[in-house]
């Protein structure tokens, strides 16, 4: 005797419109194990598909972070500023700074402060904050997006591995002017040329 | 007349309740007037804000379509906040009450609680709504629908959604007090229908999600009006647990919904009670987390926390979403074999009433729900693929598959019963209203399925101009987003015309229809769902003997069909992390 059988054998099958009266937490059908096997098991594949990145992958967005006030963040800014300013471009000052170093960029309505001009192969620490309200930064076009919140400094570990210009898109409304946006990051060759 | 399964005999003397009760002749239900008078009610309410909505929609399509470019950007930004407000907020949690309203009323043959009482939340429900409608166009909170602070609305808007909130909680109290009277009056034997169980769990959603919307809203009215400081990272969270959790009210009623269509339509069987309610239970116990993945890329929490909320606990939601997607669609199988259809592996999908646009909305729903919105959803949900993918517009792509082409095209099909059953009328203008679900859908789908390849290439979601007019800097998006974003807009606008149908035939039937009455439920005639002409004939044991008992059990056709959904699963899974490998490394 088959399994549904000795379930339904007697009893009529009915629609979610009625209420089961009598026992109903009974064994489920075999398609239904099947499938409930099958999908807990891929549920166990996406979980440690993360934690497996985390030790193996290359992008992980853990960083650094810290809470910070808006005053302390533009100030070590405005220092990283004077300190690596090589340049200017549309009244925005272009900052080298030595490879390996902290790199700072602010988000503020509506411009990415400085452009950043980084060398490809060696890693920065990119720190992120606003001084106003949230933005996004989006790197194009190499599509990497993080939330931007002020506030809060995230820290983050990045290694570009191909040399360009790449604009940074705000992708988080930030008011009117939010289309207006854009910043600049420079990455030139091992040897420094573009 | 045939009639469905019923909860309890015909011969309940319902004279003895009160005059309040009518029969419905096509169910058997007992249905309480004043239910169905507040049913109506935030039915209409819904369609209000649908239209609304849908507006909103066309002006963001015509503007986001670069060639077209239609609004200023302010009114672009306050459209858009109408849109997902009106949408996302009013358009469903209003039908979800006439939800609650149903599955503890009429599914269940009780009274309703305090009928009185849920007038008085409807009034503060339409009060907020109006509050908020008023603040929204008339400029005073150009902060769009999450409102992260410190953007700011005028403190009525906060407030308007307070009113709206509240009153959706006390529906939901009045709805477990009717189980309470229900239970105790013994209108129904046995345990809940598990339709009614769903809806069950989606109040039960629906209390926690708007205990997060009062954490949320009442500091945020208090720090507008300068009462408070609220810090911005700890105000995204808030807004999550109540923004995400609120779309996990939609799912619950949406998969309730997916039952009950496939009860109404072709009488599909509940294979298991244990597994779907299990499933139900899932949702309640593990979805709150699942709002951390709107956060997987901000400052203010660690990777673990990110994993551990995301993986864990959502990963355990999504398996309830994956049985639900097997179980609606087994027992649409099922249904149909016991009934004689036992033709082949999908002679039960050929047999089927794709005419009715209950059941091809309940089709739709379902497919595009699980192939479009559920993959995209737990792939982009992922801690590192949502690298590539945060705030782009692949995030509205996947939305619009679970919201639109899911909750409200479920929402679409059950209206086509509710006008004859609850309204009493006859679904005007038929024809249109069987090809109305495609219509909707499959401009939807265009739409989505666009919308995320655009998001791909890093196009940004909530942006005025990617052209960046005024930017200290020029940026051009590769040549083929327009492309993209120019079928996306049409696709969009065919969806439009399909919400603009429903509209114009619920309206109409609503107000001008014909009046349904019994002599109308005869085959081929127009204006009637198949399954209130001729119901699904009610099943008896005899009729197990045509289940087959193969190697895939009852039902070897939606194994089939889960086994092909898995592998998109996987293959869309796995290319977002090659994808992922080639960009910067980021630690």
């Amino acid at each position: 005797m088959s399994a549904h059988e000795t379930e339904h054998g007697a009893e009529p099958m009915h629609t979610g419109m009625v209420a089961p009266k009598g026992r109903w937490w009974v064994p489920a059908h075999k398609s239904e194990k099947v499938w409930f096997t099958i999908a807990f098991a891929w549920c166990m594949v996406l979980f440690a598909m993360m934690p497996l990145w985390h030790w193996k992958g290359g992008q992980n967005p853990s960083g650094i972070r810290s809470k910070v006030e808006a005053a302390d963040f533009k100030a070590r800014v405005d220092q990283f500023v004077a300190d690596y300013k090589v340049d200017e471009m549309n009244n925005i000052p272009v900052v080298e700074p030595p490879p390996g170093s902290d790199v700072y960029l602010l988000g503020r309505m509506w411009t990415w402060y400085p452009v950043l001009k980084l060398r490809k192969g060696v890693e920065y620490t990119l720190h992120l904050s606003s001084i106003d309200v949230n933005h996004g930064f989006s790197l194009y076009p190499v599509n990497i997006n993080f939330q931007v919140v002020p506030g809060y400094d995230y820290g983050l570990k990045i290694v570009p591995t191909e040399a360009g210009e790449f604009s940074i898109i705000c992708n988080e409304f930030c008011g009117v002017g939010h289309h207006m946006m854009l910043g600049k990051v420079i990455v030139t060759n091992e040897d420094g040329s573009r | 007349m045939s009639t469905i399964e019923l909860n309890v005999p015909q011969s309940t003397p319902l004279s003895t309740l009160t005059r309040l009760f009518r029969r419905c002749e096509v169910t058997g239900l007992a249905v309480h007037r004043p239910a169905e008078m507040l049913m109506r009610a935030n039915a209409v309410a819904a369609t209000v804000a649908l239209l609304i909505g849908g507006i909103s929609a066309i002006l963001i399509l015509l503007t986001r379509w670069q060639a077209v470019h239609l609004l200023q950007p302010m009114m672009f930004y306050r459209v858009l906040t109408a849109h997902g407000i009106s949408m996302l907020i009013f358009f469903i949690i209003f039908f979800e009450m006439a939800v609650l309203y149903f599955a503890a009323g009429p599914l269940l043959n009780s009274r309703i609680a305090a009928p009185k009482f849920g007038w008085f939340n409807f009034a503060l429900m339409t009060t907020g709504a109006v509050l908020v409608e008023w603040m929204i166009w008339t400029g005073k909170a150009d902060v769009l629908m999450t409102s992260y602070i410190p953007l700011r609305a005028h403190p009525l808007y906060y407030l308007g959604i307070i009113f709206f909130a509240v009153g959706a909680l006390f529906v939901c109290f009045q709805f477990f007090a009717t189980l309470v009277i229900a239970k105790r009056e013994k209108t129904y034997e046995g345990s809940l229908p598990l339709i009614t169980f769903g809806a069950v769990t989606a109040a039960i959603i629906a209390v926690i999600t708007l205990l997060h919307g009062a954490a949320t809203y009442i500091p945020a009215f208090l720090w507008s009006v300068g009462l408070l400081d609220m810090d911005p990272q700890v105000y995204r969270m808030l807004w999550w647990a109540l923004g995400h959790s609120s779309q996990q009210i939609n799912v619950a009623a949406m998969v309730a919904i997916w039952y009950l269509l496939g009860a109404f339509t072709v009488g599909a069987v509940v294979l298991n009670e244990k597994i779907s309610r299990t499933a139900f239970v899932l949702y309640i116990l593990f979805i709150s987390m699942a709002s951390a993945h709107h956060l997987l890329v901000d400052p203010g929490f660690s990777s673990s926390w990110k994993v551990v909320n995301t993986s864990y606990f959502m990963y355990m939601a999504v398996l309830a979403s994956m049985l639900h997607g097997f179980t609606v669609p087994a027992g649409v199988e099922v249904g149909q074999r016991l009934r004689g259809v036992t033709r082949g592996l999908f002679g039960w999908v050929k047999n089927a009433p794709w005419s009715d646009p209950g059941f091809s909305s309940l089709v739709l729903s379902v497919v595009v729900f699980g192939f479009v919105g559920g993959i995209t959803g737990v792939t982009i949900g992922t801690e590192q693929i949502n690298i590539v993918v945060h705030n782009t517009l692949r995030v509205p792509g996947h939305f619009h598959a679970t919201v639109v082409s899911g909750t409200a095209v479920a929402f679409m099909g059950l209206t086509y019963y509710l006008i004859p059953l609850i309204f009493r009328k006859k679904v005007a203008f038929w024809r249109l209203a069987q090809v109305q679900p495609y219509l909707f859908a499959g401009g939807m789908l265009i739409f989505s399925i666009f919308m995320s390849f655009s998001g791909g290439f890093g196009v940004p979601r909530r942006h005025w101009d990617i052209n960046f007019s005024g930017a200290p800097f020029q940026q051009a998006f590769h040549p083929a987003v327009d492309a993209l974003m120019a079928i996306m807009a049409l696709g969009g606008l065919l969806a439009a015309v399909g919400g603009g149908l429903y509209i114009l035939i619920t309206v109409w039937s609503v107000f001008f229809g014909k009046p349904f009455t019994e002599a109308d439920r005869v085959a081929g005639a127009k204006g009637l769902p198949q399954g209130i002409i001729r119901p699904p004939r009610a099943l008896t044991a005899a009729d197990n003997r045509n289940l087959p008992s193969g190697r895939f059990g009852h039902a070897p056709g939606t194994m089939a069909l889960v086994l092909i959904f898995l592998a998109a699963f996987a293959v869309y899974y796995f290319a977002n992390w090659k994808l992922l490998s080639f960009v910067w490394k980021i630690g």
